[in-house]
């Protein structure tokens, strides 16, 4: 590791916190309906929706009309991703002319954006038109993500709320986290990364001759092809709403998508922004800052040990080309380390920190190939998604997936000292334990179900693009990505064919609606309950010992759930890269 | 059930004209006017001619150029329309045979160099479309262009590091030497 890559990550995770309040505190009014310095200017288009919809934001519902309104606009946002994909061919804003894509892998895609998982299965300069990249796919970027941070919005109604049978009005928190959060956020981002040089365009893609002709055996190429499009636009949301699907095939390596250092620092911290500022958004509205701090605290102390860990195996490179003359060590002329699907200008500690930071977050874009990492570098990604997405996680889901972990953690708290476990004053019984449950236990179904029936499929195994164990490695992370709405890859697997864009997008659906719906469940019955009287045997949630208990219970579900299947994968890899050779 | 369902259609239809054409359209328009190289890909023009993106980049082999990132694109390399790295893993047979392959056509262009590679000169990047190499990687090749054109070693690293772009504000990112820019600069010279 060198002293300017740990500065660089230093910087990073600093700048971060320091967003965290004031966003958090912005969002916290937003969200309680109060008048924002934005409110001037986004407030009239906010009701002009409610008017012509028919929507009244005073009245709110019970949390089964809640989930039942999130579940209804997810589902249109499936069928208009589905249909435009089918359709594109004969629809305008297609200057390459691009032909429909398959059922199976429009279903997956759809799927996908619909989920915040932004799984790619497909190439998207070579298949997608400009109308369905924007239409389709930036649309579902906003609307996935206001998704989560409404359910979130509404878990923490149910913590504040006493003996109320409401949750809130879902169409509300929807629209205001679309026009109040991610639209403004985005705007500035998008216009920031046109400045550096991602394109926004609309004009058809534009051929140039080459300096220097390629000459291959069968012909001689001369020309380049540059793709255009909206991308500036796109990558700002894909970015800060935890989606990830990249304008193009490479996402977030592609010098079109991230062209320097400067729109690759406001990128990685787009990722984690939304989430991170969510913890003191939800100290805010629980009346209690100090709970949110916790929260992100404990999210912290897993992010940053992995993080180094992954900077510490990728800097040290590759063993193997040692002996065959090749310099990998870091000067002041060259980052050295593993270069392998890694970009210049990012050098190893950025791939490491983009790489830690898009899987801690659900987001999934990448500015390098994970696949190429060493096996400790890749191993610290996959094992992020498969702790749940909770370490920050995606808006709004990983903030509600972590808080399912802090309802285990005073459970177990509970049981040790023989106690009614209580959270922000509200008794934790039987029906949250199993709903929390649920939401910790169906990932792990989705990953290792689906991982185990892959590897048995001769369909699915011949889509392996390496040898031996890493074969296995890129299945694995195949089904954690799908399985926690992630998206990211082992991009070598070749994963659009009909098994995987069924099984993903099976994996993907899942993982998404079955933790949606028991947290919604929950923060309808903890609305419902009496709050109960803080006493001395009240286990405080705010301390360093609950944190510990918390990052505990994530860790400790996270390793005995996925240890036995990462030592088949890249633990086994690591070991056969550092011995004998 | 009727009612929710046209309730939902409609903020639905509403939110995307918000997000997916008043939005893009705001962008494109902004971008359009402050930046309109940037948002256009960057181009570079060489006596009106388009010769490609000072953000793409090309491949280069004559032994009189320098010679840029690896790219695993397909068919050709640094193929613009589709891009992709090499997915390569660190033990796979293939990567390690590609990597000699490399070093063997950089030794073969200057067997006098006997110097170890620097690993991005090597190694396929991320896009298959990296511009830019190492500083070190440029060092490497400073003799071989210097003696393939018939200029003092001392001009060709004076191109260089005009083509070359420290770490943003001095912290972020890396060194880096953007290797279109370069190469149409030596080819300026003569």
């Amino acid at each position: 590791m060198t002293g300017q890559g740990l500065l660089q990550l230093a910087l990073y995770v600093v700048v971060l916190v320091a967003l965290v309040k004031p966003l958090g505190a912005y969002m916290a009014a937003v969200f309680r309906g109060e008048r924002t310095f934005l409110s001037p200017l986004l407030g009239p288009v906010e009701r002009l929706i409610y008017r012509i919809s028919g929507v009244d934001p005073a009245h709110e519902s019970d949390w089964t009309r809640y989930a039942f309104d999130a579940l209804l606009v997810n589902l249109l946002g499936f069928i208009a991703v589905y249909a435009l994909q089918r359709l594109q061919g004969v629809l305008p804003l297609n200057p390459q002319g691009l032909g429909a894509i398959s059922p199976d892998s429009s279903f997956n895609t759809a799927v996908s954006f619909a989920t915040n998982t932004n799984w790619q299965g497909y190439v998207g300069e070579a298949t997608m038109s400009y109308l369905t990249q924007m239409l389709g796919l930036a649309v579902q970027n906003f609307l996935s993500a206001a998704t989560g941070i409404a359910v979130l919005i509404a878990l923490i109604r149910g913590f504040v709320r006493r003996e109320a049978g409401q949750i809130g009005n879902f169409w509300v928190d929807f629209t205001r986290s679309t026009l109040h959060v991610l639209l403004p956020l985005s705007f500035i981002l998008a216009v920031v990364l046109a400045s550096q040089g991602v394109v926004q365009s609309f004009a058809p893609y534009q051929q140039v001759t080459l300096v220097e002709p390629v000459v291959m055996q069968e012909q001689t190429v001369t020309e380049q092809t540059l793709p255009l499009g909206p991308a500036a636009s796109q990558v700002a949301i894909k970015q800060l709403g935890t989606n990830g699907g990249g304008f193009f095939n490479v996402n977030s390596a592609h010098p079109f998508e991230n062209p320097t250092p400067l729109s690759n620092f406001l990128e990685m911290l787009a990722i984690l922004l939304i989430p991170a500022a969510l913890c003191y958004t939800f100290g805010r509205m629980v009346n209690d800052q100090r709970q949110g701090w916790a929260l992100l605290a404990a999210m912290l102390v897993i992010f940053v040990p992995l993080l180094v860990g992954a900077f510490a195996a990728e800097q040290a490179g590759n063993p193997r080309f040692d002996a065959l003359g090749v310099d990998q060590a870091a000067s002041a002329m060259q980052p050295g380390g593993n270069m392998e699907g890694k970009e210049t200008r990012f050098g190893i500690a950025n791939s490491a920190l983009w790489a830690t930071a898009t899987t801690a977050a659900s987001n999934g874009s990448v500015n390098s190939m994970h696949d190429s990492f060493t096996p400790l570098g890749g191993l610290a990604p996959m094992w992020l998604m498969q702790l749940g997405e909770v370490v920050f996680g995606g808006v709004g889901s990983g903030l509600y997936g972590m808080l399912m972990f802090a309802v285990i953690a005073v459970f177990i708290a509970g049981l040790m000292v023989g106690r009614t476990p209580e959270y922000l004053g509200k008794k934790i019984e039987a029906y949250e334990v199993k709903m929390a449950a649920i939401v910790l236990l169906v990932p792990c179904l989705a990953v290792l179900l689906g991982t185990a029936v892959a590897v048995m499929v001769p369909a699915a195994t011949a889509s392996v693009a390496n040898p031996g164990t890493h074969g296995f490695s890129e299945i694995l992370y195949a089904f954690s990505s799908a399985g926690n709405n992630n998206g990211s890859a082992f991009a070598g697997l070749a994963a659009n064919t009909p098994f995987y864009n069924f099984a993903l997008g099976i994996a993907m659906w899942v993982s998404r609606y079955w933790l949606m719906i028991p947290v919604l469940a929950i923060a309808g019955s903890l609305a419902a309950k009496r709050a109960t009287a803080i006493t001395a045997g009240t286990l405080p949630t705010h301390t360093p010992l609950f944190v510990a208990l918390l990052v505990t219970t994530v860790l400790l579900v996270g390793a005995l759930t996925f240890l036995p299947a990462l030592a088949l994968g890249p633990i086994v890899e690591h070991l056969q890269l550092h011995g004998s050779h | 059930m009727i009612r929710e369902l046209r309730v939902a259609t409609i903020v639905f239809l509403q939110l995307t004209v918000v997000t997916g054409v008043v939005y893009p359209g705001l962008v494109t328009l902004v971008a359009a006017v402050a930046f309109p190289t940037q948002a256009s890909g960057s181009l570079v023009r060489v006596d009106g001619k388009l010769v490609g993106s000072r953000l793409i980049g090309q491949s280069f082999s004559s032994p009189r150029h320098f010679w840029g990132r690896p790219s695993a694109t397909g068919p050709a390399p640094n193929n613009g329309a589709v891009s992709s790295g090499s997915n390569q893993g660190p033990l796979n047979p293939a990567l390690a045979l590609a990597v000699e392959r490399r070093i063997a056509a950089l030794r073969a262009a200057d067997p006098d160099n006997t110097r170890p590679v620097p690993v991005d000169l090597v190694t396929a990047s991320g896009s298959g479309l990296d511009p830019q190499i190492s500083v070190a990687a440029a060092e490497f090749q400073v003799p071989r262009v210097a003696r393939e054109r018939g200029l003092p070693e001392a001009k060709v690293r004076e191109l260089v590091r005009a083509a070359t772009a420290g770490r943003t504000l001095g912290v972020l990112g890396e060194p880096r030497v953007n290797v279109l820019e370069l190469n149409l600069a030596l080819d300026a010279e003569r």
